[in-house]
This record gives structure tokens, sequence and C-alpha cells, in this order.
């Protein structure tokens, strides 16, 4: 298990390796979750210091690049790089030369210019994470691409369960609502297999993609499935799924009167977790988001923590993804 | 007039000691060819020494019937970057292609006599091989009115079709098959019932699931089949069914041909080579409309292919610029070309595996498609024009894009070496690719 190595000067690197990055849940294995999930613990134990920054990655640069708005994933990434002592830039598209039409592969080579460790990623369309890995030279992490994945989202709720559980193998994690559109979804099903425990996805019929158990989970419309759940993950029920021609459930009403997480549905000792922003008395009643059985600020907390872990882990130490990334260029 | 090219020398020349074979008339044999002014005048038994004259020394190489491809993209008017008249008939020339029919959905649109004389006019100085042109069914592809058929008909459009796009309305494509009956040239379907199939990226199933890209359900096509086949049997009308891709699909074609129905049906070279587990990558060339399916779907349109219920393979060449589609996969637009890698893809990917005989690859590629449109069916007889493509399927080659003569480069092949080579074209009896391995 790795301790985090606190000295001055540039941590150490291997330059011949394949690029290292962090795309997709399948990038990892357990051993690798395991050693992520116990840097984010020494990691906890420092910020618990009154000097809360170290030295670690002094003289590195961490580009955030948010092409979609996100509050909570990309002031953590930011944070997490400020803890952490590297220089930080963080590019909205907003304001920005994407603005003006400038293409993925353009402003990945812009930015590369300025010789960047690692870019950070946020996109609304599947795929991007995989172009940039195969334009720029630096690591490249998904903040989360479209539908596809968001690996840093779900490493930090495994970090929060078993920060509050004590352990992750053999738990059982209910999964509730618009699996269809959630990133959030795909990746936390792939990682509780890696970690031994296991998922139920629960939501109106035409939320839950056909096929979806096939990457590991069971599926079920029936909410009353939450029962033998250990933690209730309620994700986020928006609006655009009812519009004219959508017709993905009724109305906001139907799908709270018959998937929306209450009191009455959850048992003393259940633990409810959602990924944010939370529409109170929609998904999740206003009583179980402030109930102390609620999670969702210890998951804004693990996710400083886990992305300190994993912008270290992905400059020091061994790979994070197995796989070296494709060349596009070579390919298209 | 169908087919148009531009002028050119007709070709006299000698083909020896190729394995001739011609599926349509049973021939496989060792032969000599002698082609005079671009007739075949001669079929021998191999002299063993070079004949006089000019020649093609083809011991160990595959003679057949030149390929004719239906369902072409030519981008032109509107889009003369991603390819032209002359850069796609050069590349179907390279192919083995001694014919390829044009789709209307360029901008303008092929909705009008005038537009489509103008291709006409252009095709007579430009294209490499006979090109003909499909016009569209409706005008602007709108779906809402029916364009003058009749007129189209006569200044040469080969077929009718919205492609890219269904006729949404049933009453419309009612009345589109009435009145392409009486203008003798059939209509050819773009199956897809876009309610269905809505912003989907791929086929819907385990892949897009995991993807998290929006499923593309089986059913929007063999929705679409569905109500074609019932309309075109309740009207009597014959019905071409372009680039199926799922078995359901496939299932209604081998009913109807049951039930008497005119049918005809063609399959692309991307949708019997590859499945839906290709996407994973996320390389924007495993993009198409209709989107790869999975396993099932494409042992059945194999199984078609053999049967006959579909008996044309179709490239849909879709060419695209280069910068549209190097972004992300989800807004990559649909489409890969395929003139030039066909025969090579599916003799690599079917034939060789044992999959498919290359009798009826040589079957589909050719003489099915040319029946379905009336055009000049290649055969290797005397008397005969020369349409004919000399086949080395021993060599090994890697798609790379300093191969490609179309304009565009987005093939899901890039990259991979193939077996079966095209060594020499002749279309309309011109020797329209490697004259160079003609000697005196």
């Amino acid at each position: 298990m790795a301790e985090i190595r606190v000295f001055e000067g540039e941590a150490q690197t291997t330059t011949t390796a394949p690029k290292r990055h962090l795309i997709s849940i399948e990038d990892l294995n357990r051993e690798i979750v395991e050693r992520l999930l116990a840097t984010a613990r020494n990691f906890s134990r420092s910020l618990e210091r009154e000097m809360k920054k170290l030295p670690t990655l002094r003289g590195r640069t961490i580009v955030n690049l948010f092409y979609e708005s996100s509050t909570r994933t990309s002031s953590s990434f930011e944070l997490a790089a400020k803890r952490l002592s590297a220089d930080v830039m963080t590019v909205r598209a907003s304001g920005s030369s994407v603005e003006k039409g400038e293409s993925l592969r353009d402003t990945t080579r812009t930015l590369t210019a300025f010789q960047p460790d690692v870019i950070v990623i946020r996109h609304v369309q599947i795929g991007a994470p995989q172009l940039i890995a195969a334009t720029t030279n630096a690591h490249v992490i998904n903040a989360g691409d479209g539908k596809h994945q968001h690996p840093t989202q779900a490493l930090l709720d495994l970090y929060t369960m078993q920060e509050a559980l004590g352990h992750l193998a053999g738990l059982q994690v209910a999964i509730v609502g618009d699996v269809m559109h959630s990133r959030v979804a795909r990746s936390l099903v792939q990682a509780l297999n890696l970690v031994d425990a296991s998922a139920i996805c629960i939501g109106p019929p035409a939320l839950i993609p056909r096929g979806f158990e096939q990457i590991g989970c069971q599926v079920s419309n029936d909410i009353s499935e939450v029962e033998t759940a250990d933690v209730v993950y309620v994700l986020r029920m928006q609006q655009e799924r009812i519009a004219a021609g959508e017709s993905f459930v009724p109305s906001l009403r139907e799908y709270s009167a018959r998937w929306g997480i209450t009191p009455e549905r959850l048992r003393p000792g259940q633990f409810v977790m959602h990924p944010g922003p939370i529409n109170r008395g929609v998904e999740i009643d206003a009583r179980v988001a402030d109930s102390p059985e609620s999670l969702i600020e210890a998951q804004v907390r693990s996710g400083l923590v886990v992305r300190m872990a994993v912008l270290y882990d992905l400059l020091t130490q061994g790979p994070v993804s197995l796989a070296p990334t494709v060349n596009m260029n070579e390919v298209a | 007039m169908i087919l148009h090219s531009k002028a050119g020398a007709h070709g006299s020349l000698t083909i020896q000691g190729a394995r001739v074979l011609d599926p349509g008339a049973g021939v496989d044999a060792l032969l000599d060819l002698k082609i005079e002014k671009g007739i075949i005048t001669e079929l021998a038994q191999p002299a063993g020494k070079k004949r006089a004259g000019k020649g093609v020394a083809a011991e160990g190489l595959v003679l057949a019937p030149a390929f004719v491809d239906p369902h072409v993209h030519l981008r032109t008017p509107g889009r003369e970057d991603e390819e032209t008249i002359a850069s796609g008939s050069a590349a179907a020339a390279s192919g083995g292609y001694c014919a390829i029919l044009a789709m209307p959905n360029t901008s303008p649109t092929v909705d009008n006599a005038a537009v489509l004389e103008a291709l006409v006019e252009q095709a007579q100085k430009e294209a490499v091989i006979p090109t003909g042109f499909m016009a569209a069914i409706s005008r602007g592809l709108a779906g809402e009115e029916l364009t003058e058929m009749g007129e189209l008909a006569a200044a040469g459009a080969a077929a009718f079709t919205d492609d890219g796009q269904p006729v949404p309305s049933a009453g419309m494509m009612r009345r589109a098959l009435q009145y392409a009956g009486s203008t003798g040239r059939r209509l050819a379907m773009h199956c897809e019932e876009p309610s269905l199939s809505r912003r989907g990226q791929m086929h819907e199933g385990a892949v897009s699931a995991e993807l998290g890209l929006a499923g593309w359900p089986a059913v929007a096509e063999s929705v679409a089949v569905a109500r074609n086949i019932a309309l075109a049997a309740y009207e009597e009308q014959p019905l071409h069914l372009m680039h199926l891709s799922t078995s359901e699909s496939v299932e209604l074609v081998r009913r109807a041909l049951v039930d008497g129905v005119q049918v005809s049906a063609e399959v692309t070279p991307h949708h019997l080579c590859l499945t839906d587990e290709a996407v994973r990558s996320l390389d924007s060339n495993l993009k198409m409309n209709p989107p790869l399916g999975s396993e099932r779907d494409r042992l059945a349109l194999i199984e078609a292919l053999k049967s006959g219920a579909i008996s044309c393979i179709a490239t849909d060449h879709a060419p695209h610029a280069r910068q549209e589609k190097d972004v992300p996969f989800e807004v990559a637009p649909f489409g890969v070309t395929g003139l030039e890698t066909a025969f090579a893809a599916l003799y690599t990917h079917l034939v060789e595996p044992g999959l498919l005989s290359l009798e009826t690859l040589l079957d589909r590629m050719s003489i099915g498609p040319a029946h379905v449109f009336d055009l000049p069916v290649p055969r290797i007889a005397v008397g005969e024009p020369a349409n004919l493509v000399l086949l080395d399927l021993e060599a090994s080659w890697l798609v790379r894009e300093e191969r490609f003569r179309s304009l565009s480069i987005n093939s899901w092949l890039l990259g991979q070496v193939l077996r079966g080579e095209v060594v020499l074209t002749m279309a309309a009896g011109r020797v329209v690719f490697g004259s160079d391995r003609v000697v005196a």
C-alpha cells in the first residue's frame, strides 16, 4: 500500500511507460482501486492538519477543461490540485475559443503547447476524453463524458461507502432513478463489481437501458426492492425527461410518487447517497436528504481527497490505466 | 440512358491464363480472353505462351464480372470537397466496379430535371466508369410532395430514393409507389422509423447500455420494412430496400418473397463484417446509418446473402470531410467510405473464414444489383462488352489513406491488412484501372 511521499522537488516519474489515463472504470483493477482509496485516506489525515497544503506536485501543471457546467467536480479538482501545490488552470467552454468554433482537437493542441502534466476533461460528448488522450502527451482524467463515464465520482462513492460502512465487499447498493442518462450509474456499477459489492438498478422502464444487466447488475422497476440494500444511491431526475416527444415518464409528480426516496421507503440504518445536484421533492424527499443517514455531504468531502489521490497516483505511481492509449491519429 | 461516362479509347488486349469465374454464366476455367475494341471476341484454352499484341499476364489471378454498386454518395453537387464524380468514379474503378449509382441527397437535392441533367452532363465529362443517378422521391427529401418522376425518369433517373431519410408518412409512401410504377423505375427505400431511431447513435443493446450512447433499436428499421413491404404488396409495385441491417428485416423480406412481393434488398460490407462490439473503440469511422447490429443480425444478413433473399451488396460509400469525422463519436456524421475496400473486406472477413463462397460474393456484387436496377449485366462471354475485374486473391495489402482515390478517408478499415486485391478493371470496354499491368 502506498504511503504519501512528501518531499521537495519534482516527484519521480517513469518517462518510458505508455501514457496513463483515467478515462473509464475499465481502466482500473481491484488492486489500483484499493491503492487509490488508501492514498485518499492518507490525504484525508493530512487535511486535518492546520497546514493543509502538501508540496507533492509542486511544479506540475494541471489543466481543467470544462465544456459542461459543473460546480462540485470542477471545484473539487481545482482544490485537489492546489492542496498538492500543483499549478492549476481552469478553462471553461464559455468565453473561450471554443465559443468561436475551435475544434476539440485544436483546443487540445493549444493547451498541450503549455506542457500540462494532466488534462482533466468534462465534456457533454461521449468519446471526448479518448480524442484528447490521442492528441495530447499529458495524462487525461475523465471528469464526465456525456452519459458514458465519470470514474472519479465512482471512486469517491466507494470511498464514502467504505468510510461509512467500514467495508466494500458484499455491500448491496440500490441505484434508483434515471439510469439511462447517468454516467454515474455506469461507472458505479462497474466500480462496485471491482470490489465484490453488488448493485441493483431500479427505475421506470424507459429509463433503464435495454441490456443494462449485462454490465453486471440486477435491474428492476419495483421500488420496494430497495429494501435489502445497504446503500440507496439516488440519481438526479430531470424535467427534460417528461418533455413532449420524450415521455420517459408521464410526469415528475408520478415519478416522485412511484420512485421518489421518502422516509417511508427506507428502513432504519440504510444509508442514502446522491451525486448531486439534488432535486428535493422529486427524486429525494428533503427529510431523507437532511437525515443523519444521508452521505451526500460526505461524498463532496470524499471528492477532494479521492481526486488528490488520483492526481498523485497518475503522476507518481504505477499505471492507473492498464491499457495504453490507442493513437486515434493512426487509427483514423 | 441511365449510365454515363467520359469518352475514352476502347481497349484491345488479351488477358492470359486467368481463372475465369463468372457465376452467372456457370464458367470456372483457366482461359485466355481476347478483347477487341472493348468487346470480348474470344475465350480460349490457355495458349501457354504470350499472344501477340498488348496483353496482361494473369496466371494465378481470378477474372470475374466487374462489380456494380447501386448505392454510392458522390457528394456532387454541393460537397465537392468530400467527393466528385471524377474522384468517386476513380475510386470505384480501383475497387473493381464497372457501374455505380449515386444518391440524390446532395445540395441542391436531385429532385428536378435541371439538376439531374447537369449531373449527367458532368458525368459525360469526368466519370471514369459508367455512372448513374437516382432522383429524389420527395422534393427536398422532405417527404411531403412528390418529385416530377416522369420528367426525371425521362432525364435518366435510375430509380427514386430519399436515401438518408425515410418517407415518414405511409400515405405519401403509397402515392410514391403508385406514381413511380407509371415511370418504370423502382423506389429504393431507406427504412427507418424516426420516432423509434430518434437521436440514436448506435444499435440498442448491451454495448450501447454500457457506453451510454443513445440506442437505435432494431425495430426502428424492421417496422419501416414491414410497412413498406405491405404497401408494395398492396399496390403490386416493385420495391428495393437499402442497406438492411437487422435479422427482423431479413425475415420480413424472406416472407415477402415467398408471398410473391417484388422486393429486392441490399446489404453493406460493414454490416456483413462488423457488429456493435466494434463501437467500443468510439472510432467515428464506426458510426453509420443504419448502425452496426448484433452478431445475430450479422449472421442473418450473411444467410440472406447466401439464399439470395438479399441479392445486392452495396457499399453505401459515404465520404465525409476529415474535420467532420475528427470529433467525438456522438457528434460525428453517419457514414463510411467503401468503394475501394468492399471486395477485399468481404473476401478477408467472409470468404476466407468460410462464411460465404467466392462465387456468391461475386454474384451479389455484380449480377445481383445489375438485375435489380436494369443495368447492363456484366458477363464474361463472347460478344459482350468487357466489364471485368482481375483479382489477386493471394495478395495482402495495408489499407492506408495514401492509396485512396476518394477525396475522403473515413474508412473503418484504415490500418488493417486485407487479402484480395483488384489488379485491373475494365468498364464498358475500357481499361479504367491497372493499365500499367497491360504490356505490349
